[in-house]
């Protein structure tokens, strides 16, 4: 009993010492992050900061330079193939594109997973599909394609294939980018009402603060290869970082510059124009 | 000493140039090793094959039996033009047949077949990659070797010769229209020569074996193009390019280092 009550206090998801860089460009520079179970968590920052390479080293689709990443107490990057991809059967993720697959309708995304690692009888994996295309609000698009869909749609649709398996965390990619007040709202819905009811795990990677905040229980924030703020949405708000007030209230200069490193203007502007003529 | 450094400088360039070149290499045979491993899970869902077998051999058949019948009838034209100067147009039969099985019908199918099918899977696969499809199969723990790029490569390969066969056959029909048609060649003479002198091992064996290689190696540079695309829409384009080219390089290359293998000595 003590053991249980212990693990169910264990971060799912322990990051530690991360480091990564792609050629000479350092991404992620010793980043802690603990993402609780059954909660929301954020990992907000701006574009660029490798938000999306965070979810691809959780999900073992990338391999750290240095630091370890467990989930559910397992080092991803120590398992073999077999071991990461039955790990894989109980995480969901929610592509920026919702990455369904364009040959198959939405009912054959949907029953996909379910298809490919159950035994299920057809019957069973039509009600379980119908089931989860109902939590969506899809169930009636069953039969489009995936051309067919709007953008909002589509992730709504990736989003029932991410649950059909009932995976106990489920990681969304910028599921707000891009759709308008009424999708977006919807999805946020959805978002915390998945989480509550099937007593999931959520990260979401976002930079859209108001939405992602309005939903979450924990909010990390990183810039520059570190985390640099940590809390509930409302401790952040009363911030004392610069950086952390520029990010959430979006002020257009701050620490983050609203300038490209570049040379003064006038010595650019006397400059040799050789080098920049096409 | 100024001249030592562009020198070196040149030098450096080739060399990585080399090592470029070496990397793809090395990453298209890893990829080759992945897709024969997947062979297992292909026997256990036919119907992958079966799908793909439609979409790279069928789509691909019309294209290729026009062309065939194009072909046949102008070698039977050019043939004969050179044959009746020797009073041996008799054996048209036996020339457009011998040319067919043995050189055009698994080249240019395999050109026709990179230029139809295999710029088609590489852009397939460059748009699954661009569209996370492919990393989305990865998060669903299912291998998006085996179950994308293993099913098109068997179906390549065994679509191959059954295309080139089909190009050769119908060129032999072209090459009769003409040459008997319109040329006046005896219609006995161009099936009985062609008969008799057209060898089963020494000629559509050897034919067959070429379709074989060349399915394969189209197939899987067109694979790995799209499958190593970089994922935009300028680098799925330069991909498929590539694709064609490359096939088209490699298939007129390797056909001459086959024929001097087998008809050489």
């Amino acid at each position: 009993m003590t053991s249980r009550s212990s693990a169910d206090k264990d971060p799912l998801v322990k990051i530690r010492g991360l480091r990564f860089s792609r050629g000479d460009r350092v991404i992620f520079d010793g980043v802690d992050i603990d993402i609780p179970r059954g909660k929301v968590t954020a990992i907000m920052g701006p574009s660029g900061t490798g938000k999306t390479t965070l979810l691809k080293l959780i999900g073992g689709q990338l391999r750290p330079d240095a630091g370890t990443v467990e989930v559910d107490g397992q080092n991803v990057h120590a398992l073999s193939t077999r071991e990461l991809y039955k790990l894989r059967t109980r995480m969901g993720m929610l592509f920026q594109s919702g990455a369904l697959l364009t040959d198959l309708s939405v009912f054959d995304n949907v029953a996909y997973p379910l298809r490919e690692h159950t035994k299920l009888p057809a019957a069973m994996i039509r009600k379980l599909v119908l089931m989860k295309l109902e939590a969506v609000g899809l169930r009636g698009a069953r039969d489009l394609m995936p051309a067919e869909l709007s953008g909002g749609m589509a992730r709504r649709v990736a989003l029932a294939r991410g649950i059909a398996l009932d995976p106990m965390m489920i990681m969304y990619d910028e599921p707000f980018t891009g759709q308008d007040p009424i999708s977006m709202g919807v999805l946020v819905q959805l978002i915390r009402r998945l989480n509550d009811a099937s007593n999931m795990t959520s990260v979401i990677v976002s930079h859209d603060v108001a939405e992602t905040a309005q939903i979450s229980d924990l909010v990390y924030i990183i810039s520059n290869g570190k985390v640099t703020g940590r809390g509930t949405p409302k401790t952040l708000e009363s911030s004392g970082s610069a950086w952390v007030r520029q990010f959430l209230e979006g002020l257009p200069d701050g620490p983050v510059s609203f300038h490209y490193p570049a040379p003064p203007l006038a010595q650019d502007i006397q400059g040799a124009p050789a080098r920049d003529a096409p | 000493m100024n001249g030592v450094a562009p020198m070196l400088g040149w030098l450096e360039q080739l060399g990585r140039i080399g090592l470029r070149v070496i990397e793809r290499l090395g990453r298209a045979h890893l990829l080759l090793v992945g897709i024969a491993g997947g062979l297992g899970s292909l026997i256990v869902r036919p119907g992958l094959l079966v799908r793909q077998l439609l979409s790279v051999g069928v789509l691909s058949a019309l294209i290729v039996t026009v062309s065939g019948l194009f072909v046949g009838m102008v070698l039977a034209l050019q043939g004969y033009y050179v044959l009746s100067k020797f009073g041996a147009s008799e054996s048209l039969g036996v020339m457009v047949a011998a040319s067919l099985v043995r050189e055009l019908g698994p080249v240019v199918t395999a050109l026709l077949f990179a230029g139809r099918a295999g710029s088609a899977l590489t852009a397939e696969i460059g748009l699954m990659k661009a569209t996370e499809q492919l990393s989305g199969l990865e998060m669903m723990a299912v291998n998006p070797v085996n179950r994308v790029l293993t099913p098109r490569f068997f179906a390549g390969l065994i679509s191959m010769p059954l295309l080139a066969s089909m190009f050769s056959a119908v060129g032999v029909l072209g090459g009769y229209f003409v040459g008997v048609g319109l040329l006046g060649v005896d219609d006995g003479a161009y099936w009985s020569q062609m008969r008799a002198t057209i060898d089963l091992h020494e000629d559509i064996y050897n034919g067959v074996i070429k379709s074989l290689v060349f399915g394969a190696v189209c197939t899987w540079i067109a694979l790995y193009q799209g499958y190593d695309a970089t994922p935009t829409s300028e680098g799925v384009s330069r991909a498929t390019t590539r694709a064609v080219v490359h096939s088209a390089l490699a298939v007129l290359g390797l056909d001459f280092v086959l024929t001097a293998l087998m008809f050489g000595g």
